[in-house]
């Protein structure tokens, strides 16, 4: 079976083959599945993009850099409100759609080093309470900065966003192309996808860069990267910060797409969540993060229809469905850990620490080999 | 004045079911270092038993004094949340206990999810009120005013306190405790059975969670399947405050988290001139904890992390 991928991994005109099938069926997919579960699931299509990027944000974070943070979806805050305070009724601002992603990065980024910089010195669950108190600090600032100044509107929220633009084009209004009709949330759907595989770009491209490796080295010893010449402060910050930014994206798009944001989408069990995606998918490992997050997405959704599987099985309803998922889905959360403790797809680097069986370390330093030819 | 004095009691009362919520999560720390997730829900589950068991009493119109069905309502919740403890422990922790810690933690939240989900299934979404059983004085100190529940919740946290560093410092399960703590490998090599010593752990906090929750339910008057989530993060954060692994630590965070809490949510509004209200009670908490961990990395009372050679 690994021969056999191994093998195929080698066959260039298959990987092509694959990567293109892989290129229509995501191009196909909102189609795909609003024909087959209807149009609610597109939109949960896009949901799911949007937490593959706060996902591999999280990911440069904790799973290249090692420093455990709990109150990520506070970016994510930051990201969603400049969206929605500088292109909405609130303020009587309506920034163009390119102007404010970048902004909202950027301010997201320098929140992200604001949490980092007192933060340097400390470790492992001292640095995971303080990112928690800073995110819940962040959250209870939005709800109450209604008053004496009104900035974010409170609990209340922001209303009436303006949805995302380019140019004359409205990603929230249906277009036809070559006689196909796509709806806004389609259109979303392929925004974000471009976005999310930019940011896939991004991770793949950072993960073997010097900045990558020097991540890598601060998480398995801060003491000896530093001692090999890391600036150890710079880069913890920059991972903060790079963090930090994909996930003001992925918050602006949010607020573009949703039109209205409260304080209540940004509370700590969201950033415990992200936290999930990457820790049961794979930490440090792109492909794992990705799997995560689009599980953990798609399962509490899924977990809706065991109402009808009730009546299925039972012939009646016996429990309220919507009491009844979290509840499984918490139990799916301990087994998939007791069961894979190093996620379900491990990065070749944790496989390794976990002493996985000879042969699939051979072949991992095999292929290796074969990439130096 | 009187206003500083009565924070300065209501702040008394709330560090001192703080910390005894805080002990669970540092001794569980202190052998494992797991930060358990589950624990605010235990603390929850605590309060919903005892409501439910002292809820069958009243229904039936028992004729027994109220404070004989509270005590039944206690003795319940403790039975209960040990054997949760237990159960946790062996369920969620045990198989993971050589995996990452990150692992443990996802483990964690996971188990906390499901009991509160649980909760929510068993007893509704509803907030669930503590009927008018205590008999209830209040008492005039300096100016403000003191009742004889909270001045029983403050005796009975600082009794189950001290009855803890005497258990941990002066016996034989304690001293296995400390050595489990210290080093696993050679505690069980000494003799220790490990397994024991950190089920009988995971019992002990559960069991002060169990009090601390019908605590917090008397004094409130209310229960709800979520009032574990918050409870938990403070009583984290309390002992993180006091050095996460230090069971003195816990203590003193607690009581301080507790104190800053009220006087915060009390002089705020008159620091800031009334920019600030009420509202950002949470933020002095988390502030004062950041501002410490800068200065002090490791928590008040925790010891300095030696860094790895």
């Amino acid at each position: 079976m690994i021969e056999r991928w191994q093998k195929w991994r080698h066959d260039r005109r298959a990987v092509w083959a694959t990567y293109i099938a892989l290129a229509v069926l995501l191009a196909a997919l909102p189609f795909l599945t609003g024909e087959v579960l209807g149009r609610g699931w597109v939109r949960i299509l896009d949901f799911t993009l949007l937490y593959v990027m706060l996902a591999l944000g999280l990911n440069i974070v904790v799973g290249y850099a090692g420093l455990l943070d709990l109150g990520y979806i506070a970016f994510y805050a930051v990201g969603a409100y400049v969206y929605a305070l500088l292109a909405s009724p609130h303020f009587g601002l309506h920034l163009p759609f390119w102007a404010l992603l970048p902004i909202g990065a950027g301010i997201a980024a320098v929140f992200g080093i604001l949490l980092g910089a007192p933060t340097l010195r400390l470790r492992g669950d001292y640095l995971a309470i303080v990112t928690l108190g800073f995110g819940e600090i962040i959250r209870i600032f939005l709800n109450n900065l209604n008053a004496p100044v009104n900035i974010t509107n409170g609990p209340q929220g922001v209303n009436l966003i303006d949805p995302i633009a380019f140019g004359g084009f409205s990603f929230s209004q249906t277009h036809t192309l070559f006689g196909l009709s796509f709806p806004g949330i389609y259109t979303y759907y392929y925004l974000f996808l471009a976005l999310a595989l930019l940011i896939i770009f991004v991770s793949l491209r950072l993960q073997n860069s010097r900045i990558g490796r020097a991540w890598v080295a601060i998480r398995e010893d801060e003491v000896a990267a530093e001692a090999m010449g890391i600036n150890t402060r710079n880069i913890k910050l920059l991972a903060f910060a790079m963090g930090a930014s994909f996930a003001g994206i992925s918050g602006g798009l949010f607020a573009g797409f949703q039109g209205f944001i409260s304080p209540e989408s940004f509370n700590l069990f969201e950033s415990i969540i992200v936290l999930c995606m990457i820790v049961l998918g794979g930490m440090g490992n792109i492909a794992g993060v990705i799997l995560g997050a689009v599980l953990l997405t798609i399962f509490p959704e899924a977990l809706r229809y065991i109402g009808e599987l009730q009546n299925y099985l039972f012939g009646r309803i016996l429990a309220d469905p919507a009491d009844l998922r979290m509840l499984i889905f918490g139990l799916a959360l301990v087994l998939i850990m007791i069961f894979r403790p190093a996620g379900l797809l491990p990065s070749v680097r944790r496989r390794q620490e976990f002493g996985s069986d000879a042969s699939v370390l051979a072949q991992e330093q095999a292929s290796l080999y074969d990439a130096r030819r | 004045m009187d206003i500083l004095t009565q924070q300065l009691i209501n702040g008394l009362v709330l560090g001192s079911i703080y910390a005894l919520v805080a002990l669970g999560y540092t001794m569980v720390y202190g052998i494992l270092e797991l930060i358990n997730f589950a624990h605010g829900e235990v603390t929850m589950f605590g309060a919903m038993i005892s409501l439910a068991v002292i809820g069958a009493f009243t229904a039936n119109g028992a004729e027994v004094n109220g404070l004989v069905i509270v005590a039944i309502g206690l003795l319940a919740a403790i039975a209960v949340c040990v054997a949760l403890g237990f159960l946790i422990e062996r369920v969620a922790y045990r198989p993971l206990r050589r995996a990452p810690r990150l692992a443990a933690l996802i483990t964690a939240i996971g188990m906390s999810i499901v009991l509160q989900n649980l909760a929510m299934l068993i007893w509704g979404k509803q907030y669930i009120s503590f009927p008018p059983l205590l008999p209830l004085t209040s008492f005039e100190v300096g100016g403000a005013v003191i009742t004889n529940l909270q001045i029983f919740i403050v005796t009975l946290s600082c009794l189950l306190m001290a009855g803890l560093l005497l258990l941990i410092k002066r016996t034989r399960l304690g001293r296995a405790m400390r050595a489990t703590a210290q080093a696993q490998d050679i505690a069980g090599l000494m003799g220790i059975n490990i397994n024991t010593i950190i089920s009988l752990t995971f019992m002990i906090g559960a069991a002060l969670a169990a009090i601390a929750g019908v605590m917090v339910s008397a004094y409130y008057g209310l229960a709800h399947y979520h009032m574990g989530f918050m409870l938990g993060l403070k009583a984290f954060t309390a002992a993180v405050l006091g050095g996460i692994g230090n069971v003195a630590g816990a203590m003193l965070g607690g009581l301080l988290l507790g104190l800053i809490e009220s006087l915060g949510a009390g002089y705020i509004g008159t620091l800031t001139g009334g920019f600030l209200g009420s509202h950002y009670q949470d933020v002095f908490a988390f502030f004062v904890l950041i501002l410490v961990l800068v200065f002090r990395p490791s928590g008040l009372l925790g010891e300095r992390v030696v860094e790895r050679a």
